[in-house]
């Protein structure tokens, strides 16, 4: 029975206890043995929520209402519960790193053994055989703060697969990896789904970085319902995407604003398989030259200068090997590489809150070391990446204050300039609500406005958009261009490949506690050997203007960029 | 940073008996060294504790941090017994021999000085086999040991889960406590106790929404992955008793048998004044 559904929903809705409206309506979806499925669709749209009706979090953790039917390998999925699901369906969470149960990376892939009540004996047996297949056998003894986050996710992926499941299901697998490694972690799904012949749901609003493996079918989903539900061709032939709020591949934009006329025939889901005529070839060459050239960036003054920056951790782990670099006043750039390249280090020298060894900081020509944290953050401000880390206080007007009330400013000044903060950040009309009743973007929005208000001249975001969908990611960046319009100065450590395209005319590569590049970012990802060793990814462009016979990648990556850019606005 | 779990790797025998025997060894051994004031049996477990360090291939340098908190709890401990009692000793041993006068009612006899004498062996033979056992059980057997003793496996998950956290929870800690202070939170002892208290305030209500979104990633896992399904659970790190567990655990359990066998024939205090 090749064609039997697996997960079957007929007229499914669902509404949480403490929500007045469904999160889900008259759902009717089947996912078929063996499949792969794409469950696309902005924040809010529901994606969670179906995840978790499929691998039984609801109604077991997250309580509600349910209608319709669900039946999961031909039972209903109420009578199998959680661990009834967990043994058909194999979930692995966003957060690697949460996620990681086991003290080491084989104890974690044996969790669902040890609870199955497996002897210890052939559990090993089974331990040993699933590692050989996720390609984690050499780790098996370590701890999760000594392996990769790309190790961690094979690991989460052993995990459930030592349950023998027939369903696996990814919840954002892409969130918390640095370009390189997401790509890795698609073909490692890929090859595990042909490898095992498990049906596999991907939940993830990047359509592009999944779609660098084909997947069977694309489901679409808009404010709790499914808006599309089948081949991902024709989805990339409509413009469904984009009015969902979700960023289409950027090669599928390029090719629609030099106005080539996308058939599903021509394969634009999977872009190797691409198939363009001579004559789109040349309508896109065309397209090219009669774009504006980009103007140069302005030269500005340095602002921040750090010459020969040498920081060793404690434990003896050498973060900063000599980081020399400056950055101008009033510029937005941007500062990627791995996880543990040297990039939060560098912030967290740059505010004071580690002492590097060696080397010096200057900014605005007065050298940092002779300043406290408290004198730096005068002019440096610096925002975390979990708003949660940084919200102490249960009234928006409180927290945005604090900052004002320990420098001893007096109230009645305070107010105005909280009140003026707020309106730049969009918040006014929130001042009195409780933080608590406010979504992820927003306290994100609160927590910048904190600093703001302390009227710095340089701000560093720690991945101000990570997990936000197209509409937060590009609310929250206009916002920090405003910000930066209005001169100051923004530095955003990132994975986002294109936040740094679209965003950030320069950009600085760290590698292994180096600088291995300091130049524009459509320089940088068209740098094949600089994307190789800082682990990014280059953009899809680059391919396109290469398979169209565009002779300046860069140039091409920079006009579609600034076109872009007028269209969205 | 500080840590204090402190498993350290090194291969010795110590480190290849299971959690659950050491486990049965430090109760046996605490028991035995907590009920008894008898002198040579006391001194004869320090000595041995002592060896059982060595073989376990610990340095002082290893454990440092935890040995000088507990020297300063052992001075603290004998000062204030003093302070408050100081004719302790008089009234076990029966006799009173004086051997130089302090200050007001303090005198200084030999009984005392014996009594103190006790106290601290009885901590000198249990604090090194405290650190042992917390230096050589791999933290993973922590947990399937105390379930091997009879605690629920749920309640040893979630202390051995605890333990787990805590370089992460100071590690967030250090860094939300970094950026507060950005904003001018005072942490420094510049600031007055009802400050500091405060500003301790603004540290801990973000520390606890983010280790409360840590723990529904964590249960929700956890429950995904088939916890709490049964009654009982196997282990991964689970080992099978060795003929050196079984003879360690009878060893300890002698040893406690002894010395309450001691305690119950010839009373709780060896006394050399009642010659």
């Amino acid at each position: 029975m090749e064609n039997q559904g697996i997960i079957q929903f007929e007229h499914f809705g669902f509404q949480y206890t403490a929500q007045a409206e469904p999160t889900l309506y008259d759902i009717n979806l089947t996912i078929r043995k063996g499949e792969k499925v794409l469950i696309a669709g902005p924040s809010g749209c529901g994606k969670s929520t179906l995840a978790h009706c499929i691998n039984g979090l609801v109604p077991n953790s997250y309580p509600g209402k349910i209608t319709g039917s669900l039946t999961v390998a031909g039972q209903d999925a109420g009578k199998l519960g959680l661990f009834g699901l967990s043994k058909i369906v194999g979930t692995v969470l966003q957060d690697s790193d949460g996620q990681f149960i086991g003290l080491t990376v084989a104890e974690d892939i044996a969790f669902a053994l040890e609870n199955d009540c497996v002897p210890t004996e052939e559990m090993h047996r089974q331990v040993e055989q699933v590692a050989k297949l996720v390609d984690v056998e050499q780790v098996l003894r370590h701890a999760p703060h000594e392996i990769s986050g790309g190790q961690k996710q094979r690991v989460s992926l052993g995990g459930v697969m030592v349950s023998q499941v027939e369903v696996l299901l990814f919840d954002e697998p892409l969130a918390n990896l640095d370009p390189a490694t997401g790509k890795q972690a698609i073909v490692l799904i890929d090859e595990i789904q042909k490898r095992t012949g498990c049906a596999v749901i991907i939940i993830e609003h990047r359509v592009e970085d999944v779609l660098y493996r084909p997947v069977d079918r694309v489901v679409l989903m808009g404010d709790g319902r499914i808006r599309y539900d089948g081949d991902p061709d024709k989805l990339l032939c409509s413009d469904l995407l984009q009015s969902s709020g979700i960023r289409e591949p950027l090669y599928v934009t390029a090719l629609k604003y030099a106005g080539v006329t996308l058939t599903p025939d021509m394969r634009p889901s999977y872009l190797p398989e691409l198939n363009l005529s001579l004559e789109q070839k040349e309508q896109v060459r065309n397209w090219f030259s009669r774009q504006p050239p980009v103007p140069a960036e302005p030269e500005r003054e340095v602002l921040l200068r750090a010459e020969g920056v040498d920081f060793t951790y404690e434990g003896g782990h050498h973060a900063l090997r000599g980081i020399t670099g400056d950055i101008h006043r009033g510029e937005m750039l941007s500062i990627v590489g791995t996880n543990g390249a040297g990039k939060s280090t560098f912030s967290k020298v740059i505010c004071g809150f580690a002492l590097p060894q060696g080397g010096s900081l200057t900014f605005a020509g007065t050298d940092l070391s002779s300043l406290s944290i408290k004198e730096r953050a005068d002019h440096i401000g610096y925002v975390m990446q979990n708003p949660n880390q940084m919200i102490s206080k249960t009234q928006i007007f409180d927290e945005v204050a604090l900052g004002l009330r320990n420098r001893g400013v007096a109230e009645e000044e305070i107010r105005p300039q909280v009140e003026e903060t707020l309106k730049i950040c969009g918040l006014y009309p929130f001042r009195n609500w409780p933080v608590s009743a406010l979504s992820y973007g927003q306290k994100k929005r609160v927590t910048i406005a904190s600093i703001l208000v302390l009227k710095p001249e340089m701000i560093v975001l720690d991945e101000p958009t990570a997990g936000q969908d197209l509409k937060h990611y590009t609310e929250i960046m206009d916002f920090l261009r405003e910000l930066n319009r209005q001169g100051v100065t923004v530095v955003l450590i990132t994975h986002d490949m294109h936040l740094m395209l679209e965003y950030t005319p320069r950009a600085m590569v760290f590698h292994a506690g180096k600088v291995i590049a300091d130049k524009s970012a459509a320089e940088v990802l068209n740098d094949p050997e600089i994307v190789a060793q800082a682990h990014l990814k280059e953009t899809s462009l680059y391919h396109l203007s290469a398979l169209c016979g565009v002779d300046q990648p860069e140039e091409f990556t920079r006009r579609f960029i600034a076109r872009d850019r007028e269209v969205r606005l | 940073m500080i840590n204090l779990f402190n498993y350290i790797d090194r291969p010795s025998p110590i480190h290849r008996l299971t959690g659950a025997c050491k486990l049965v060894c430090l109760i046996a051994w605490s028991l035995a060294a907590m009920t008894s004031f008898y002198t040579p049996l006391l001194i004869a477990m320090t000595a041995a504790s002592l060896e059982l360090f060595r073989i376990a291939r610990l340095k002082v340098k290893d454990i440092s941090f935890m040995l000088g908190i507990m020297s300063a709890y052992i001075l603290l401990n004998n000062l204030l017994i003093f302070l408050f009692s100081p004719e302790h000793g008089v009234g076990i041993y029966g006799s009173r021999t004086v051997l130089f006068s302090l200050l007001g009612p303090y005198v200084v006899t030999a009984e005392q000085l014996f009594y103190h004498l006790n106290v601290i062996l009885k901590n000198a033979c249990t604090i090194p086999i405290v650190l042992l056992f917390v230096c050589t059980t791999n933290p993973s057997e922590f947990a399937a040991s105390l379930n091997r003793i009879g605690v629920s496996y749920r309640i040893s998950y979630a202390v051995a889960l605890a333990l787990r956290y805590i370089p992460d929870i100071q590690r967030e800690y250090r860094d939300i406590s970094l950026a507060q202070q950005a904003r001018g939170v005072e942490m420094s002892k510049k600031a007055s106790l009802v400050k500091r208290l405060k500003a301790a305030s603004t540290i801990l209500i973000p520390l606890i929404l983010s280790s409360m979104e840590r723990i529904e990633t964590i249960s929700n896992a956890m429950e995904l992955r088939g916890f709490g399904k049964e009654s009982r659970r196997s282990w991964y790190s689970g080992r099978k008793f060795t003929s050196m567990d079984i003879a360690c655990m009878v060893g300890c359990l002698v040893l406690m048998a002894v010395s309450l066998l001691i305690t119950w024939r010839s009373g709780r205090y060896f006394n050399p004044f009642a010659g």
